[in-house]
């Protein structure tokens, strides 16, 4: 069972809600994985919108969802999908904030929707009352971004971690620490996301801080740590990681171990690890910003993704794990079998939610990560 | 000017073998955008062999035929706004005196020189200094602004080959300024208001960076769209959409040069 | 841009007196740097001189309001963010007057308040302007034997070499940047030749590449219109009268040509200081560019004041290099323009 590992580390994502959690644990949760079925029947509220029509725009991550699963999608509902795409949460909210209010569907990651909540960025949805509302697993319902789901549903959920190529790089690589500090093989083929959040808590991680830490100090020693390893960098990029990590372009990278999981598959000879510091567990959700222009059809979509086979589907493409309760029977078996999607037990713990930074951190952050980048 | 021209410049052997160079350099790049949109693998450069399928999926892919048709709907509604504000501009220019000349002038050349990620960043402020939700409508307007510069200068300087004797001939038989803006000026007019469509045209086609931070929802244009699929990976489809961009520009930019040329 | 000063250079047809603020308009177009013919006729004592049929001077007004308010509004707007701060989780400019932003282009402020010398965004200017002064020096150094050729030809020829340097200027920018992330990468055909990948692709080498290929054209045709002018019997004359090569290039080519220098340095150097998509997509996101410090900052970061501020930073270096530019056709005494 692949949910069992998986969820060990996902407890953690109730943050604020482990009350509610303890609420709703003996909640009905059995029903839910049998006789789901697909999606636009009408049969869980009767606000819900039966039939779509006209378009849908998806503003998404890059490369994070299955062309075919749209067009699928587009035949079954008859609604049109724009995607566009970008590359990080901060990435979208400046989009959102300069004005680009007319999505209807996006994609943002935990600690972004308790601030594009409390900035009042979105609607209320309500996914609890769609039909498939059902199907969220219990323990992603009550998470401290979104408490009882409000304004969100669960798309996928994965880690931060390292992938690295041992016999390429002539060493072993545990900890961010070694990351930073890489075995010498790896020098000039490295990758590492574009990203300040993860890459600034990651070198925090690796000076033996908390991510989010507002310790000056602490920064000192993460902008020495960046500057050292600057130079064996191949690529400061969020995007393509899997095409550079398949080819051997990088042999030791910074990654999400979805797109670990689909390099692997052709490059056997890289592995996946759970830095000893730990890393983050991230979820990335569906949500609907004030401003969309089919709010009907997004919520015909969102509720599509929650369908057991839809889902499975789009993890089958995306190689991270869902939140739906019966997706298990369509996934790949391979994704079951991947230690980087379902962490061994002694690793579980290592990945935990990383609650948002205040202004005073990411003020730092940016600092660090300007020089990192300049 | 002088046709004698033909002393070839045998004191400077190096400067025909530099320039051949130069030619390869400028066309072998995009030899090689054509060459692996041809490749079977998936990642572009490592060859798998010879294949079709990419520029097949290229054409079947709906979302490339959104992006196409968007990139040309806002580069027609572009390139007409801008040449009809750069005709005015032009015609109006040679009545200002100096000063006045000097700013429009000032005006009308800004987006040409001013880097483009300023006005990009600018036009975005001002935006959303106004509470305007970003989408069709801004990218068209921002498109129509750095387009005026580009039409303007050919239409400007075809009015200046003109001999301006015509118009007053025109008027002195009787003619009122719009029958002699209708009959005379705009057919005269005509091959400098063509060429600075095209100019204005293409400009918009290949703007990147100023659409990136006006575009909203369903306002992906094709640069959009490739960078877009940069982002996914190098992937032969990317070659292949490309190869079919440098096809058509290829083809259009040859018949504006026969066009011109026949024309004299 | 220039006050045409008389004297004439070999060959260059001067035009009579010009608008002042032609220059400022810049375009590597061919065949639109053509000179105009005097106006002497229309400086008539009407007080409306108006040449019949060339409309009223009030059919400016429609395209010049459009480009106030698409152009000189945004950048009014740009200037007055970067003297603002930032409001709560980004982007909302807030508060009073301040000029924090610019003094954290330059300090870095400590824990207990005070400011000591932080060289980061000097850094990244830097960076910019050293890329793109090589970028230029680059374009300037293989477009001048080029463009000196190319005019040696025959006008049928002429007229084809300017054609087919002018097709990659129109080709898709980003399909030309992009043609160089295939060339250079570890499996493309670079690496193929040399046998070993030598990591070209993700330097500071690379984006320079890449700015120097679709900056080319932009010095080729300028210079190219400048030598076209050129009459070289002279340099012809001058080597029968003994001079030797270098001597004709420095002292009779040269002059000739420089106008079109002057112009593609300008079209070539500013475009390169401000690029974005060369450091992006060839640079590997390492080497931070002045471009991409603006997009940073108005995008990821959410910090518009700051992203104002190196957006205004930037303005005047523009403004700056045409004033360079400006000063560099009056010294050379010939009419330089960049249109």
């Amino acid at each position: 069972m692949v949910s069992k590992h998986r969820l060990l580390p996902l407890t953690a994502l109730l943050g604020a809600g482990v009350l509610a959690l303890a609420a709703c644990g003996g909640g009905s949760t059995g029903a839910a994985a049998s006789g789901s079925d697909s999606g636009s029947s009408a049969g869980g509220s009767a606000a819900f919108p039966a039939k779509g029509s006209g378009e849908l725009n998806l503003y998404n991550w890059t490369d994070y969802i299955s062309p075919d699963l749209l067009k699928r999608f587009e035949s079954e509902t008859g609604i049109k999908v724009h995607l566009d795409t970008f590359e990080s949460n901060e990435g979208l909210l400046a989009k959102l904030q300069a004005g680009g209010t007319g999505y209807d569907v996006i994609v943002p990651s935990d600690y972004m929707v308790q601030q594009m909540v409390q900035l009042g960025l979105l609607q209320e949805i309500d996914t609890d009352t769609f039909p498939n509302g059902k199907n969220i697993q219990p323990e992603f319902k009550d998470v401290y971004f979104d408490q009882g789901r409000k304004f969100t549903a669960p798309y996928m959920h994965g880690t931060t971690g390292i992938a690295v190529d041992e016999a390429k790089v002539g060493g072993k690589v545990t900890s961010w620490a070694e990351f930073f500090n890489p075995p010498a093989g790896a020098s000039g083929n490295m990758g590492i996301l574009n990203d300040s959040n993860e890459v600034v808590a990651a070198a925090l991680r690796a000076v033996g801080a908390k991510p989010c830490s507002e310790t000056p100090a602490d920064y000192q020693k993460v902008q020495a740590l960046l500057s050292g390893v600057k130079g064996k960098l191949k690529v400061i990029s969020s995007d393509g990681q899997i095409d550079r990590m398949t080819s051997g372009e990088t042999t030791l990278a910074m990654m999400w171990n979805g797109a670990f999981h689909r390099a692997s598959v052709k490059n056997k000879g890289i592995t996946w690890v759970y830095p000893s510091e730990g890393l983050p567990l991230w979820q990335d959700n569906f949500a609907v910003p004030k401003g969309a222009r089919n709010v009907d059809n997004a919520k015909i979509f969102i509720n599509w993704m929650l369908d057991p086979k839809n889902a499975a589907e789009a993890t089958n493409f995306v190689g991270y794990a869902n939140a739906v309760t019966g997706s298990d029977a369509y996934m790949d078996k391979d994704l079951a079998k991947d230690p980087a999607i379902t962490p061994p037990a002694d690793k579980a713990a290592l990945a935990q939610p990383v609650p948002p930074c205040s202004q005073t951190a990411l003020d730092l952050y940016d600092k660090v990560w300007t020089d990192f980048k300049s | 000017m002088n046709r004698t021209r033909r002393v070839d410049l045998r004191r400077f052997p190096a400067f025909a073998t530099v320039s051949v160079l130069l030619l390869v350099f400028l066309y072998l790049p995009l030899l090689v955008v054509v060459v692996y949109a041809f490749n079977t693998g998936r990642i572009a450069t490592i060859w798998e062999g010879f294949s079709l399928h990419w520029f097949g999926d290229v054409v079947a892919n709906a979302d490339i035929r959104n992006a196409t048709l968007t990139s040309l709907q806002v580069a027609a509604v572009a390139t007409v706004c801008s040449v009809v504000l750069a005709i005015g501009i032009a015609l109006g220019l040679a009545a200002l005196r100096r000063t006045a000349r000097g700013a429009v002038m000032l005006v009308a050349g800004a987006p040409l020189v001013l880097p483009e990620i300023v006005l990009a960043v600018a036009t975005l402020a001002m935006f959303a200094f106004l509470d305007v939700p970003l989408g069709m409508t801004t990218v068209t307007l921002a498109h129509i602004a750095f387009c005026v510069p580009f039409a303007l200068l050919p239409i400007r300087a075809r009015l200046a080959d003109m001999d301006q004797r015509v118009f007053e001939a025109a008027a002195d038989l009787g003619a009122s300024p719009w029958r002699v803006f209708r009959r005379v000026t705009l057919p005269l007019l005509a091959p400098g208001i063509v060429a600075g469509a095209l100019m204005a045209f293409i400009v918009s086609l290949d703007d990147f960076l100023i659409t990136f931070f006006v575009a909203g929802p369903g306002t992906t244009t094709l640069p959009i769209y490739i960078y877009g699929m940069l982002r996914v990976g190098i992937t032969p489809a990317v070659n292949a959409l490309s190869t079919l961009i440098l096809l058509v520009s290829l083809l259009v930019l040859a018949a504006a040069y026969f066009a011109g040329r026949k024309r004299g | 841009m220039t006050d045409p000063v008389t004297p004439l250079t070999p060959g260059t047809a001067q035009p009579p007196a010009d608008d002042p603020a032609d220059g400022l308009a810049a375009s590597a177009a061919p065949g639109t740097a053509r000179t105009r013919p005097g106006r002497a006729s229309s400086s008539g004592a009407r007080r409306v001189h108006r040449p019949a049929g060339q409309g009223a001077r009030s059919s400016v007004l429609p395209g010049t309001l459009f480009l106030l308010a698409l152009v000189g509004a945004p950048l009014v707007i740009v200037v007055a963010y970067s003297f603002m701060s930032r409001g709560m989780f980004g982007v909302g400019v807030a508060g009073p007057f301040s000029v924090d932003s610019y003094v954290r282009l330059l300090f870095d402020t400590q824990l207990d308040g005070s400011k000591i010398f932080d060289p980061r965004y000097i850094g990244v200017f830097w960076q910019s302007i050293w890329l793109a002064a090589l970028t230029t020096v680059c374009c300037a150094v293989l477009a001048f034997p080029m463009a000196v050729w190319m005019a040696t030809r025959s006008p049928r020829t002429r007229a084809l070499l300017v054609f087919a340097v002018t097709i990659p200027f129109w080709t898709n920018t980003l399909v030309r940047t992009y043609a160089w992330v295939l060339i250079l990468n570890d499996n493309g055909p670079v690496s193929g030749l040399l046998g070993t990948p030598i990591g070209l692709l993700y330097t500071p080498f690379a984006t320079a590449v890449g700015l120097v290929y679709v900056s080319l054209p932009f010095m080729i045709l300028p210079v190219y219109s400048s030598a076209e002018k050129f009459d070289f019997r002279l340099a012809e004359a001058a080597y029968d009268l003994g001079a030797r090569r270098l001597t004709i290039l420095r002292r009779v080519v040269y002059p000739a040509v420089r106008p079109g220098l002057v112009a593609g340095v300008v079209l070539v150097f500013i475009p390169s200081l401000g690029a974005f998509l060369q450091p992006q997509l060839l640079g590997g996101g390492k080497s931070l560019m002045i471009g991409n410090l603006i997009e940073q900052q108005f995008g990821a970061s959410r910090n518009w004041p700051l992203g104002s501020a190196v957006a205004v930073a930037l303005l005047v270096l523009t403004l700056l290099t045409l004033m360079g530019f400006a000063l560099a056709g009056r010294r050379g005494g010939q009419k330089v323009s960049l249109m």
